[in-house]
């Protein structure tokens, strides 16, 4: 379960949404510069919101208020970044594990259900843009994250390469049971993956609604899609 | 032209060592300093890096002089060593000061580019993924910068080898002890029949700073995410 609210003023944007929801996968969608990315950056805190609260689990990572704020390496989030982020001076084992403390029991079965059994000894610019998100998925998995967030994790793919991610992350949300928060501003994506959808635009909550209520309204875009 | 003389074995031996040790003192001082500049605003920071530049647009005899007030047997520094048994003026240990001086701005400026160009983003992945300020700078920012700093050390070491105002102001020309290799070559010069000697040790300097900028070059080039994928 989350519970969020935040406000921060950029000089082109004023985030001031609050949103709850119990969700095990939240989307939270919108068109680009709408603020989505800043709320995922804010839950894993690599923004300082002005003001605001953030729990997860009724964890509380962030409360202005009463002057907490967890540091970002403890707050065990696991992040997928649009651009992958992966290390590009280690191999994609020395990625995986980056984030492990201790014995790495998951790592063989992350490895089979990301399908990464046959990159372990590349680096980074040897492998394609899907390859690449794989991997990031599994090093933010392999941490042991309280939540994952996704952030417009099939953006930047070719058509196969897009649909091999989707079909991972959709056997890892059955397998898993990971809380995970999905950026994205394609309908589709939102409706194969999400439980719940959080709809923002220029910072603020619009609308918040169950995905299948969220897939009727978009059925047309979906289709097309 | 005739072998080296056992002279000139003692100057490059003794330049050789206070460039290495040079380099050696100065790193971790100027990983830390070039990470605070790099990585942190805080005040009297134009006031450091205008302090950091002295070494290289001041006279370079004006640097030993000050070293000298600052470290000689009566000055505040070399008075208080003094205390513990050390003495730094007119001994090797000085040459290595002096030179680790002179260098320290090449060093420091090489290995902050370095980090200036190391992607602020993939600091914050590993953030996120635990790694505390440390195993950040340990795991990601040294290895990415790599290249950069080999490149200062070999800056530094050059500037350290060819020192020569600073650590004869400071050191003075003390055969086997503070005599290097650019000092013997200056005292050659200025010795009747020294010429050939002179050619011997500028012989001698061309091919140590070739050697240390092609090893420079090679281990740079090395870098393993450098190579590109079969």
């Amino acid at each position: 379960m989350i519970e969020l609210a935040l406000r921060h003023a950029y000089a082109d944007l004023e985030l001031d949404l609050a949103f709850r929801s119990d969700a095990r996968t939240l989307a939270l969608y919108g068109d680009s510069g709408a603020g989505k990315t800043s709320v995922l950056n804010a839950i894993a805190g690599l923004l300082a919101p002005q003001s605001g609260r953030i729990a997860i689990d009724g964890e509380v990572l962030l409360d202005t208020a009463r002057g907490v704020a967890v540091p970002v390496s403890r707050r065990r989030i696991g992040y997928v970044f649009q651009d992958g982020r992966l290390f590009p001076h280690l191999d994609v084992r020395r990625n995986l594990l980056y984030g492990v403390e201790g014995p790495h029991a998951q790592f063989a079965m992350m490895v089979e259900l990301l399908g990464l059994g046959a990159l372990l000894q590349r680096r980074p610019d040897g492998l394609s843009g899907g390859e690449r998100q794989r991997v990031a998925i599994g090093r933010a998995l392999l941490s042991d994250p309280r939540a994952l967030l996704l952030d417009e994790p099939l953006t930047g793919l070719h058509a196969q390469a897009r649909q091999q991610v989707l079909d991972h992350l959709r056997r890892l949300k059955r397998e898993l049971r990971v809380f995970t928060v999905l950026v994205s501003h394609h309908a589709d994506e939102v409706a194969a993956l999400a439980d719940e959808v959080v709809r923002i635009d220029a910072g603020r909550v619009v609308r918040q609604q169950p995905v299948a209520e969220f897939a009727a309204r978009h059925a047309r875009v979906i289709e097309a899609g | 032209m005739s072998a080296l003389a056992p002279d000139d074995w003692q100057a490059l031996a003794l330049s050789l060592r206070v460039g290495f040790l040079s380099v050696l003192v100065s790193l971790p001082f100027a990983l830390a300093l070039a990470w605070l500049m790099s990585r942190r605003r805080f005040p009297g920071r134009i006031l450091l890096e205008s302090l950091l530049f002295l070494p290289l647009i001041l006279p370079p005899v004006v640097t030993g002089y000050a070293l000298l007030a600052l470290l000689g047997r009566h000055g505040p520094l070399g008075a208080l060593l003094g205390e513990f048994g050390i003495v730094v003026a007119f001994r090797w240990t000085g040459a290595v000061i002096a030179a680790a001086v002179m260098g320290f701005p090449l060093l420091v400026l090489s290995v902050r580019v370095a980090f200036d160009n190391v992607d602020r983003r993939l600091e914050a992945a590993a953030e996120t993924l635990g790694a505390g300020a440390w195993r950040r700078f340990a795991t990601i920012t040294l290895p990415l910068s790599l290249r950069g700093i080999v490149a200062g050390c070999v800056l530094a070491f050059a500037r350290a080898f060819g020192e020569f105002g600073a650590t004869i102001s400071f050191v003075s020309n003390i055969p086997g002890e503070t005599r290097t290799l650019p000092i013997a070559i200056y005292e050659l010069l200025n010795a009747p029949g020294g010429m050939p000697g002179v050619h011997r040790l500028a012989l001698v300097s061309l091919v140590v700073a070739l050697g240390a900028s092609t090893a420079a070059a090679l281990v740079a080039g090395r870098a393993p995410w450098r190579r590109r994928p079969a």
